[in-house]
């Protein structure tokens, strides 16, 4: 007897039911082929290159990703203006269309390369190594990778990153961690930017970190506020989690190494 | 929808290791903490597969829990969520298993030398 579907002739007609839209039927052939692979294996093993690569060069990169509209590209816009002058800096930009943010990463002053991710909705690790190769980095810098805004995809991809960040706004609600739970159960850091928005707001911001802190003990939260604001408005300046934003990288850039990244949830 | 390349990197892994060969059932592990979500997948499957030598090929996943412990009041019970708490309240669980995202098995047509 087959030890697959229990069918007894393996000259017989097929017994299992394919999922097929054209009804076609499947069978069993009895000759059963065990792979036990991990699915993103490849993807993996891709991660894990860029990973020794960025190493070698001492170049930390940091995966930026949140839901479309967090604030990723206004933090990097002004993350490259405030650090361009002091470490060597490059934004890999991801999107499904459009080379929008690419333009305003540009603006900065900082080499950036867009992928386009097409009907994508996430980066993958091959599409990071293309793009790094294209970007060079300078060893003892630091490569911000803008992922495709998404809290649910990206969670899932490795791509050789050394440290990763998620944003969530105020304006979301304090559930978004209870909603998404993958993507900050695996986050180094959250940034919970917009706060300047909370007076205009019913959203509980001691709540939402605490979610935070539930699902990742582990995550630094930082409190982000007045981003899109030019540099030198009073008061707005010092803005206390951007200054804490920069050390945690500044800390992390003197060591990239030294923090090897959790398991991802779906890896075997 | 990451199902789309989830399921089109399972058909790459399997024609990787198998060719032309043509294949008529591929036996598939998600866990119910992985992230993935199998009905997508079983969405995509004829999608991504037309075509390549798994075209018409049953799709069958298993889809195991995890097993949580809760580190205050010892209890055990099914983790089938990222988030899990325990009966008494508290969140401090151990959790193990159910994050599998795994190619098992697949079925091939037997060869000429095979099915003679």
């Amino acid at each position: 007897m087959c030890e697959t579907c229990g069918c007894d002739d393996p000259a017989a007609a097929p017994r299992l039911t394919s999922f097929s839209a054209d009804g076609e039927a499947a069978g069993c052939s009895g000759r059963e082929l065990l792979l036990e692979q991990r699915v993103l294996a490849k993807n993996d093993e891709q991660a894990e290159q860029t990973r020794q690569w960025l190493a070698a060069r001492s170049v930390l990169a940091v995966n930026l990703m949140s839901s479309p509209g967090s604030g990723k590209t206004t933090l990097l816009e002004r993350t490259v203006r405030d650090l361009a002058g002091r470490w060597p800096l490059a934004v890999v930009e991801g999107d499904q269309e459009s080379v929008r943010d690419a333009e305003r990463i540009r603006a900065g002053g900082v080499p950036v390369v867009q992928v386009n991710t097409g009907r994508g909705c996430h980066l993958d690790a091959d599409m990071v190594d293309r793009a790094l190769r294209v970007l060079d980095p300078p060893a003892d810098g630091v490569v911000f990778v803008e992922n495709v805004g998404n809290l649910v995809c990206p969670a899932l991809f490795d791509l050789g990153e050394g440290v990763r960040v998620v944003l969530t706004s105020v304006t979301e609600g304090e559930d978004k961690p209870l909603k998404y739970p993958h993507m900050f159960a695996q986050a180094d850091l959250v940034l919970l930017t917009k706060c300047d928005l909370v007076p205009f707001l019913a959203v509980d911001v001691d709540r939402c970190i605490g979610l935070i802190r539930r699902i990742n003990p582990a995550a630094d939260v930082f409190t982000l506020a007045g981003l899109h604001l030019p540099a030198g408005v009073p008061g707005t300046e010092p803005e206390p989690g951007l200054a804490a934003w920069y050390a945690w990288l500044d800390a992390r850039r003197r060591r990239p190494d030294a923090r090897p990244r959790a398991a991802v949830a779906g890896r075997v | 929808m990451h199902e789309l390349a989830i399921t089109q990197s399972v058909v790459d892994a399997v024609v990787e290791r198998t060719g032309p060969a043509r294949v008529t059932a591929v036996r598939l592990v998600i866990g119910r903490r992985s992230g993935v979500v199998p009905e997508s997948v079983r969405f995509c499957f004829d999608l991504v597969t037309a075509g390549t030598p798994l075209a018409g090929a049953a799709l069958m996943i298993d889809e195991p829990a995890g097993r949580a412990r809760c580190r205050r009041c010892a209890a055990e019970f099914v983790a089938d969520d990222v988030l899990v708490l325990c009966g008494c309240g508290c969140a401090d669980v151990a959790v193990d298993g159910g994050d599998d995202l795994r190619i098992a098995s697949v079925s091939l047509v037997p060869t000429a030398a095979e099915a003679s």
